[in-house]
């Protein structure tokens, strides 16, 4: 086996580089998306350091970034928590769809896309970033909040939208004929429902199959299982990020919790190198073009969230200072839309830089409007080391 | 007292209650085994200032001391709910065959069921002694068991 010296060096280079830019934006309670994103731009074709070795790495990386992206996904979701959230927040659900996939679509018909095309747009507009907005109430220290709540429970019913969403994305991007998307959507809505039913009844079950007591086990297995179901997945054109998901969904219970823990710091590496991948495909000079229609769908749907989280919080009986927090809770978006992208991105020219773009502002602006709406977190201050008086 | 629980999706629960003195209380319990303390005393209601975050090791101790009281009344019980269980002090004769030699040689547990919980040597007590712990002519054993077991163990270390 020769190491490959050039691999290395720029891999080491490329995540030394990724964590000081983490550590940058962490410290104004920001999403380090954004960053992660121009140094996918920077190191890419036209960039300013281009990593001709470890292009292939970033590649393969990233395709394992978005699997486990839906893995640790389906794992989170619980049916438990669905319901309660079904209870209160289904007119909730729908005034989000309705206002957030709307932009996206209109924008997509004024943008001359095709059917898919808008879709794609709609689906980008609407779905927040989970990982960003709930990584932002811990910083921000709202998890006590009254309209914390509400906000999580649109959260959820977003992602379990997309659980039907995506699949029907995959199919109709895959082509063919109308009759065959048809059957591919009726196929894939089926396995979704198939994996909620056999979470539901036999889950632990496969629990059992799957669990070990030894975390480098229960991470070999869980890791084939999906990667097999997600290979697969993509084989029928229902793509392999529907495939993670459905392996996530039926997951559940302890063994659920121990492989959120065992896979969170390797979803976290894929993650960034799937965020590096997006900002590597996109070639800098067709930037400029999208920014104008970026960033008037990004003015749109910032106003669109706001109101979509006011009326969640409004049904909580929560007052106006908390209905302003959980609307600009909602802005971010994040690495959904980036998914949608990577699914059908390759389609259509115009699609990856607009929704990279547009990504890349609400990313921005999300975590920095919702900061301004509530008071400033209060850092416990650290209490003065006092065991070796060397303050 | 009523305690409110509330569903964080994702995140954990959220208890909510008011104390004696008219103070809303939240607790967030989440997944990962952290606790986050807030209150509600704001002039927005909504709005949890947070008072404490502890980890799962430090919300287990808050809870010991808080559940103290309760604690020692249950270890007091403990001879008490077990029926025939009882507790009793051997001493170590000064011509015992085990003065000198560790503990685990007198096989006491194995041959009588009783358990030796500590052994007392003058003005020390030697809590949870284990197996390789030498006694002396002299010590006195805190045994627990039945009450055949006990004297099992007198039997045993005063020969």
């Amino acid at each position: 086996m020769r190491t490959p010296v050039a691999l290395l060096l720029e891999l080491g280079l490329l995540l030394a580089a990724l964590s000081v830019l983490g550590t940058l934006a962490r410290r104004f309670t920001l999403s380090p998306i954004p960053l992660y994103l121009l140094a996918g731009l920077a190191v890419g074709e036209g960039g300013v350091a281009p990593v001709p070795a470890a292009g292939q790495f970033v590649e393969t990386g990233a395709a394992i970034g978005v699997v486990l992206l839906l893995l640790t996904l389906g794992l989170e979701f619980s049916l438990t928590e669905f319901a309660v959230g079904m209870r209160r927040h289904v007119p909730s659900a729908l005034v989000d769809l309705v206002l957030n996939a709307a932009p996206g679509a209109v924008a997509g018909v004024l943008l001359g896309m095709d059917g898919v095309g808008i879709l794609a747009l709609a689906g980008a507009t609407y779905i927040s970033s989970s990982g960003i907005i709930a990584r932002l109430l811990t910083d921000l220290r709202r998890l006590g909040n009254r309209e914390t709540p509400a906000v999580l429970s649109v959260l959820v019913m977003e992602d379990c939208a997309m659980a039907l969403y995506l699949p029907v994305l995959a199919v109709l991007a895959s082509g063919g004929q109308w009759w065959q998307a048809m059957l591919g959507v009726l196929a894939a809505v089926g396995a979704v429902l198939t994996a909620f039913a056999v979470s539901y009844r036999w889950g632990h079950h496969l629990g059992k199959l799957i669990a070990h007591p030894d975390a480098e086990q229960l991470l070999l297995r869980v890791l084939g299982l999906t990667l097999i179901v997600a290979a697969l997945a993509e084989f029928v054109h229902a793509s392999a990020a529907v495939g993670a998901f459905l392996v996530g969904l039926t997951l559940t219970g302890e063994t659920a919790t121990r492989t959120r823990a065992v896979l969170s710091p390797l979803r976290d590496l894929f993650a960034a190198v799937f965020f590096l991948a997006i900002g590597l495909s996109v070639d800098p000079v067709d930037l400029l073009p999208a920014l104008p229609a970026a960033l008037a769908l990004a003015a749109v749907t910032v106003v669109t969230k706001i109101l979509t989280g006011r009326y969640a919080a409004m049904r909580d009986q929560v007052g106006r200072r908390g209905q302003l927090r959980a609307g600009t809770a909602l802005i971010a978006r994040g690495e959904f839309s980036l998914v949608i992208v990577g699914l059908v991105g390759a389609l259509h020219d115009t699609l990856g830089p607009l929704v990279t773009t547009y990504v890349f502002i609400l990313a921005l602006v999300g975590p920095v409007l919702t900061r301004l709406a509530g008071p400033a977190p209060s850092r416990p201050r650290p209490a003065p080391d006092t065991r070796d008086g060397s303050t | 007292m009523d305690v409110t629980e509330v569903l964080l999706p994702g995140v954990g629960l959220r208890y909510e209650f008011t104390n004696h003195r008219g103070e809303r209380v939240g607790v967030v319990a989440r997944r990962t085994g952290d606790f986050e303390l807030v209150v509600y005393a704001g002039e927005d209601p909504d709005e949890g200032r947070p008072v404490l975050e502890l980890n799962s090791e430090e919300a287990d101790t808050v809870a010991e001391i808080l559940g103290a009281p309760r604690i020692a009344e249950r270890f007091a019980d403990l001879t008490k709910e077990v029926p025939g269980l009882v507790s009793g002090q051997v001493r170590v004769g000064a011509g015992s065959a085990y003065d000198g030699r560790p503990l685990g040689a007198t096989r006491a547990r194995t041959q009588t069921g009783a358990s030796i919980v500590a052994v007392v040597r003058g003005e020390d007590v030697i809590a949870s002694p284990t197996p390789q712990e030498v006694l002396r002519g002299g010590d006195v054993l805190v045994v627990i068991g039945t009450h055949e077991g006990i004297t099992g163990v007198a039997r045993i270390v005063q020969g």
